[in-house]
């Protein structure tokens, strides 16, 4: 019996899922609970961040990755979610020796600083250093020549999928809405830089990937203003690029607690008042006047709030992606990952 | 409850902004926590005080940049109109491109200039060099600084990635220009003849073969252009950022560290403040933006969550009045509960640095009423 399946779900044959959205909005952890959701029922999903800041391992409650890829956590159904903190530096030399064996010169240049160098004058360089991970592992397979210090070891029992592809899916917690198409573009954007010579013919082929149907691009936002006009923005910028744009998932979503008919009403600020009172009263709670004309703003705030979610959730859903919906949860430790995770796969996402 | 606790330093956020001897407010914190908004509302009531303000914004929301008139990117503070009283509110939004321009403008001959911002690796740096942002934000405060136009300039930051960003990034762009590797670019068009130059010499060209068998001999040409173009100017770009850091410490100058009551948010904060501290930085105080408060104190959450469930599905239309009052008001006081235990946390690790609260607004704040709302909630300071 084979407990090993392929993603199924509103993403099937997607392999390469980026997760982006505004700063502070949820990426990283929707990309691990996106990464747990998509590992259940025995599947293995690489979990990977490029930004340096352990965001991953913080989450998960581990000690800071490596630039290896370790066993990060149990997808329900004995499914593994890999994680994996790409560094850029260390991203070129595995690069020059295992395509080059260039080891000795990748160490002079280190030396000099010609690394620190280029990641600093030519960010260019070293998101194409980063994406140029992220494409080895979605197209890895079982057999072929890996990367012997980074691949996590994995065996599969003779039981090698039909496709032979070591990951089921890669996640990606990648850089913010305002960088990600610069980031997931550079490679266009080197190929014209750099016009021959290895990086060239590698940031050809990743683009091809990017572009493909394998890849999927999903953003994550809140309800508020800046956050859901960089969404859409941000759609527009990826497809002007034409870069497969995926889900919008719309994070923290608290319960709405007036009903539809109050929430006009309320916003207006028209709220009658003396009913108030007569059902506080009615309740045995303090019910002077003071407190039903506080109590009302309160009201009004909250409907407000509501009206403008409303309203943003119509700006978001015109742009014709499919939506996603996570709760604002209490929960401060790895159980919330689960429940985002079981969230989403009750949506449908795998 | 624990027992009395000395009472928190208040932040007088009103008497900063009206103190003549204050001259520059940095607003720093993490993303989305309320920096612009800060940064404009004290910039308007400072105006509206009678004082010459300019706030120099960095990424304002479309909405804000149009009311405060900053919508073209042209480097040049604009008075922005709809300002009480006899002061003057300027406004300008950082363009990091265009600050580089000009700098590269004024240090270089005509034909250099021009050289030089062709350059395809001048054309990547200047928009896209990590913390260019940051140093041209410098950079600007030091030529508003030194025109004299204003007695106040307020300084928005862009999202700091880490605490560090903003005040390394002056740092480490002089020590980005002191780097070996530039250093190494440079030698062979600088050394010749002598044999210890020699040796280093085969080195280099053993890196440089590298390099131009992994991008191009194009590619590292413009690179080695680049890096001789933009030599002679390097030693200025780095006596000016010492000369902004400077400007930084001087008793004119306060930071705002601004942040939201979210665990990011505070653990950002108190790395900011930590920070400040340590580098002997004139830190003003802490403005913890977007709080939630109760306007009903008389009741309780636990009271309004019992009625509000009592009254679930009333048939009544005054319970089920009340109840839809009250859910409501429960789901604000939970919100509020838990910021304030994060706060308490909050100011036990920082007691003597000052703090100020503002309230969450439940409108965007986008034009100059909603700034002079929040203003006022500034100088009026609950918390
Ligand atoms: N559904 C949720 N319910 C409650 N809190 C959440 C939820 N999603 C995210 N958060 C909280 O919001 C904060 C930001 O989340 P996260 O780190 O995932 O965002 P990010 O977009 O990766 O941020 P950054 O831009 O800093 O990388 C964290 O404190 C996290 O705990
Ligand atoms: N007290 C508040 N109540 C309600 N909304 C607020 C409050 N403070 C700020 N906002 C809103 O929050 C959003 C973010 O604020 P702002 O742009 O000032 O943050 P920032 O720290 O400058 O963000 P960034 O790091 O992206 O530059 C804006 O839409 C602003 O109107
Ligand atoms: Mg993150
Ligand atoms: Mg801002």
């Amino acid at each position: 019996m084979s407990v090993h399946r392929r993603p199924a779900g509103d993403w099937e044959g997607v392999r390469l899922h980026i997760v982006t959205g505004k700063g502070g909005t949820g990426k990283t952890t929707l990309a691990a609970a996106w990464a747990l959701a998509l590992a259940s029922d025995g599947r293995r999903v690489l979990l990977a961040e490029c930004e340096g800041r352990q965001g991953i391992a913080k989450l998960f409650d581990a000690p800071p990755l490596p630039y290896a890829e370790r066993k990060l956590a149990v997808a329900p159904g004995e499914g593994m979610v890999y994680g994996l903190a790409i560094d850029p530096e260390q991203a070129l030399l595995e690069y020059l020796e295992m395509y080059y064996h260039l080891g000795r010169a990748g160490r002079v240049l280190q030396r000099v600083g010609a690394v620190d160098f280029a990641a600093t004058i030519a960010p260019g360089l070293r998101d194409v250093l980063l994406t140029g991970k992220v494409y080895e592992a979605t197209r890895r397979r079982f057999g072929e020549h890996r990367p012997a210090r980074t691949a996590a070891r994995i065996s599969v029992d003779g039981k090698t999928p039909a496709d032979g592809y070591v990951y089921d899916a890669v996640v990606l917690d990648a850089p913010p809405t305002g960088r990600i198409a610069r980031f997931l573009n550079v490679n266009a954007a080197v190929a014209d830089l750099a016009r021959v010579g290895p990086i060239n013919r590698q940031a050809e082929s990743i683009m091809t990937l990017i572009r493909s149907p394998m890849t999927a691009v999903h953003l994550v936002t809140v309800l508020e203003e800046m956050p859901v006009q960089e969404t859409v923005d941000g759609i527009a910028e990826l497809q002007r690029h034409r870069i497969p744009v995926g889900a919008v998932v719309v994070n923290r979503v608290r319960p709405e607690v007036l009903p539809s008919d109050l929430l006009r009403t309320a916003a207006r600020g028209r709220i009658d008042t003396a009913c108030l009172q007569r059902g506080l009263t009615k309740l045995a709670l303090p019910a002077g006047e003071e407190i039903a004309a506080r109590l009302a703003e309160e009201m009004t705030d909250a409907a407000r709030i509501g009206v403008r979610q409303r309203r943003l959730r119509t700006v978001l859903g015109e742009t014709g992606r499919p939506m996603y919906q996570l709760p604002e949860s209490d929960v401060d430790d790895i159980a919330r990952l689960y429940v985002l995770a079981a969230e989403l796969r009750a949506q449908g996402v795998a | 409850m624990t027992g009395p606790v000395a009472p928190h330093p208040r932040l007088d956020v009103e008497a900063l902004l009206l103190d003549p001897r204050v001259h520059i407010i940095v607003c720093c914190g993490s993303g989305g926590v309320g920096k612009t908004t800060v940064a404009a509302a004290v910039g308007l009531r400072a105006a509206e005080s009678g004082r010459r303000v300019v706030v120099l914004t960095i990424d304002p929301a479309r909405r804000l940049a149009q009311s405060l008139g900053v919508r073209e990117l042209d480097n040049t503070p604009r008075p922005v109109a709809g300002i009480r009283g006899r002061g003057e509110l300027h406004a300008m939004m950082l363009d990091m491109k265009r600050t580089f321009d000009e700098i590269v403008e004024a240090h270089s001959s005509p034909v250099r200039a021009a050289q030089i911002l062709a350059n395809p690796f001048y054309q990547s740096l200047s928009s896209s060099f990590a913390g260019t942002q940051e140093y041209m934000a410098m950079e600007k405060l030091g030529q508003l600084k030194a025109s004299g136009r204003f007695d106040l300039i307020v300084v928005d930051t862009p999202p700091a990635r880490s605490a560090l960003d903003f005040l390394d990034a002056p740092a480490r762009l002089a020590r980005f220009l002191d780097g070996r590797f530039i250093r190494t670019l440079l030698v062979p068009t600088r050394t010749t003849g002598h044999g210890y130059f020699r040796v280093l010499h085969a080195g280099l060209n053993f890196v440089t073969s590298t390099m131009t068998k992994l991008l191009g001999a194009a590619l590292l040409s413009d690179v080695q252009t680049f890096v001789a173009a933009m030599d002679a100017m390097f030693g200025g770009l780095r006596e000016r950022a010492e000369a902004t850091a400077r400007l930084l410490r001087t008793p004119g100058t306060a930071f705002l560290v601004v942040s939201s009551p979210e665990p990011d948010a505070l653990r950002e904060a108190s790395y900011f403040v930590e920070r400040l501290i340590s580098d002997e930085l004139p830190l003003a105080g802490v403005v913890m933006n977007r709080l939630h408060t109760s306007r009903v104190p008389a009741i309780s959450a636990a009271q309004a969550l019992a009625a509000a469930e009592a009254s679930a599905d009333a048939a009544d239309p005054d319970v089920a009045m009340a109840g839809a009052a009250l859910r409501v008001h429960a789901q604000r006081l939970q919100i509020a509960g838990v910021e304030r235990a994060r706060l308490a946390g909050f100011r036990l690790a920082h007691p003597r640095v000052p703090l100020v609260g503002v309230p969450v607004f439940a409108d965007d704040i986008h034009n100059l009423a909603g700034l002079r709302a929040f203003g006022a909630e500034l100088a009026a300071g609950t918390l």
